[in-house]
């Protein structure tokens, strides 16, 4: 069900980016929908507590969440950057992932690469260890604002 | 009409590759490997967001812009993925961050 499900999903998002509907086109395009398929087969893509479609609706908010704490935490980086001194505090957190599920905890790690100034360097269940390059931005990290908004992408 | 979606994207343009020319240097300054990662981040998020988007008002409302928040979608998991893989792979393979922990001692 979940593959035919995302089978679909793939084949219509071909027909519709590719928008040329020659026969050679489409095979080509049911070929590599079904590479694509074996690929994430193996990865365990359909797995019991990985597929997660359902996360798509709440993702959005989350995403514009992060996209402000992107340009906040950019422009803070490039200013250190430029700074002529550089002051840095490097500085390393342990962070208890509020997210239980691999997703979203996956989801939680990749925001937390994603601004720049902290770095998710391990993930061990549930347990982050995160690099963060000032003392604040660990601090403003483990006020868990982002942790907290990971975990409502569970619910 | 047409004059200020080329400002906008000119503009874009412009921030887009100061953020990249800023990541660069970035990378140089830094000291070490885990942050030098810091200012190579800014390169792929306000960089390739900032560029995309120049490039985006530039297609309009169509189906190639459709294409390009894709690949800008794309990017920005991708790239955070990659980066923990690095960083992830460093840690494993001993290479101590030169850091402290918030209650003050050192990590390493």
């Amino acid at each position: 069900m979940r593959v035919w499900l995302t089978l679909a999903l793939w084949f219509a998002t071909w027909l519709l980016w590719s928008g040329l509907y020659k026969p050679l086109l489409i095979n080509l395009g049911v070929l590599s929908c079904l590479l694509t398929l074996l690929i994430a087969r193996r990865m365990g893509f359909f797995g019991p507590d990985v597929f997660s479609l359902h996360l798509t609706g709440r993702l959005v908010p989350f995403w514009g969440w992060l996209s402000k704490e992107l340009v906040k935490s950019n422009i803070e980086v490039a200013r250190i950057v430029l700074s002529p001194r550089m002051i840095i505090s490097p500085t390393v957190v342990n962070l208890q992932a509020l997210p239980k599920g691999r997703v979203s905890q996956a989801i939680l790690g990749n925001a937390i690469t994603l601004t720049p100034g902290t770095v998710t360097i391990d993930d061990y269940e549930g347990q982050l260890i995160v690099h963060c390059l000032t003392c604040d931005g660990a601090r403003t990290l483990q006020a868990g604002e982002m942790n907290r908004r990971a975990a409502a992408l569970e619910r | 009409m047409q004059i200020w979606l080329d400002g906008i994207s000119f503009v874009m343009f412009i921030g887009g590759g100061a953020f990249v020319l800023i990541g660069g240097v970035g990378v140089l300054r830094m000291p070490d490997l885990y942050t030098r990662m810091h200012a190579a981040s800014l390169t792929d998020t306000m960089g390739t967001l900032l560029i995309l988007g120049g490039v985006i008002v530039q297609a309009g409302f169509s189906l190639a812009a459709i294409k390009l928040v894709a690949i800008a979608l794309f990017l920005l998991v991708t790239g955070p993925t990659a980066t923990y893989a690095l960083a992830n792979a460093a840690l494993l393979s001993g290479v101590r961050p030169d850091a402290q922990t918030l209650d003050g001692e050192s990590a390493s």
